[in-house]
């Protein structure tokens, strides 16, 4: 249980995302005006993460890895090529259905994440979590919790900068740097204190 | 936009960058520019791959049903992404592991796909390969200034060459570590922004 843990906090803290491995700043950066809107969007995120991951994951481990398809008499085959191009897919779907099960059951929410959803086919988070999940050899447990913390810290990251920015409407910055240089700024000094909690030591 | 040739070539460098102005595909930008090698690779990676997913859509723009082109223009940049994936592998092994899963993120880098939907569906196919080009080397233009920024006065060397000498092997240079970590690329681009909208105010946000 211990080992959960530790990945969900060190995936929110430490290797925060979009402030630490700079994933998923499009949407971060054109989504944070407003910290309601901020809000849903890392919602959408954090949902989607909790799914996809695990997804893909198991899609790793039972048909692309090699000799993962040995429950299908093909011991010898090697399908990690097609890894991106799965994922991708996985993720699109996922999203869509996402969006119509919302649609149909949970209308509420659905209008909360609604307009989120579909950009959150090409979120570069949302991607880049199923492939850390891969690079780093997660199993169906520790990509569960990875999924979670990985969500939470995007959900995290744009909640505070979106906060920020509301402030900042009303400081007067110069001409050049009005809008988005100033929130690059900003991030930059989120990102600063999210580091200050690096080298800290878990212990159960 | 009935530019020419050349203004299509080089209005995404510094007029219309990619980076700086629509703020698109900012998410790999950064994590690769601790060092020049890796911008670099990465700069020609994604020029390549905008270049001819734009070009390749353009040819079968004619026939593509616009109900389901999100999902053609991510098969094709997938494809692409991966064929640049398997080469890096192949031939050029280290580097690959350096740039780890940012290579992979190509396929959701908006410029593609902004690209691709915004250009290339209404275009020719030569015109979209340029405009490809163009805005690879407008995204290459900002990676390789931060990445020069941040090795030189981080590490002091470029491409791996000493340029600064350091303390530590006799010189008199004491690196910067605030430059080598993630937080100072969101401070270079910032001052890039700054730089790129000071010089021509017409980028400046209206509050």
């Amino acid at each position: 249980m211990a080992h959960y843990f530790e990945i969900i906090i060190r995936s929110i803290f430490l290797e925060n995302l979009p402030l630490s491995f700079f994933l998923g700043m499009c949407t971060f950066l054109a989504i944070s005006k407003k910290v309601k809107t901020a809000m849903g969007l890392g919602a959408a995120v954090l949902f989607i993460m909790v799914i996809t991951v695990p997804i893909n994951n198991l899609i790793l481990n039972y048909i692309l890895k090699p000799g993962a398809l040995t429950w299908a008499g093909k011991p010898d085959l090697d399908l990690t090529f097609l890894g991106l191009l799965t994922y991708i897919a996985v993720i699109a779907a996922v999203v869509q259905i996402l969006e119509m099960v919302l649609d149909r059951f949970v209308p509420a929410l659905y209008n909360t994440l609604g307009i989120f959803l579909p950009l959150l086919t090409v979120n570069c988070a949302i991607f880049g979590g199923s492939l850390f999940m891969v690079e780093r050899n997660y199993t169906f447990g520790e990509s569960v919790a990875y999924g979670f913390g990985a969500g939470g810290g995007f959900f995290l990251a744009v909640v505070c900068l979106a906060g920020i920015r509301e402030r900042l409407e009303y400081a007067n910055p110069p001409a050049g740097l009005r809008g988005l240089g100033l929130t690059f700024i900003t991030t930059g000094l989120i990102a600063i204190a999210f580091m200050g909690l690096a080298g800290m030591e878990l212990s159960f | 936009m009935a530019d020419t040739k050349k203004e299509l070539f080089l209005i995404p460098i510094f007029r219309r960058n990619p980076i700086a102005l629509l703020v698109l595909g900012v998410c790999s930008a950064l994590a690769v520019t601790g060092q020049m090698i890796t911008a670099f690779v990465m700069s020609i990676c994604v020029m390549l791959v905008v270049a001819f997913s734009s070009m390749t859509i353009s040819l079968v723009r004619t026939q593509i049903p616009s109900s389901v082109r999100i999902g053609l223009q991510i098969t094709v940049i997938a494809t692409l992404v991966i064929m640049v994936d398997q080469i890096l592998k192949a031939y050029a092994f280290e580097l690959s592991k350096q740039l780890s899963i940012y290579v992979g993120l190509i396929i959701t880098n908006c410029i593609v796909m902004g690209r691709a939907e915004g250009y290339a569906m209404n275009n020719t196919p030569i015109s979209s390969f340029i405009d490809g080009i163009g805005n690879g080397l407008g995204y290459g233009f900002i990676l390789m200034s931060v990445s020069f920024v941040r090795e030189l006065l981080g590490a002091g060397t470029l491409f791996g060459y000493e340029v600064l000498p350091l303390t530590s092997n006799g010189g008199w240079y004491v690196r910067n570590g605030l430059l080598v970590l993630p937080a100072s690329a969101f401070f270079l681009i910032a001052l890039l922004i700054w730089l790129l909208r000071s010089l021509d105010p017409e980028q400046q946000e209206k509050n």
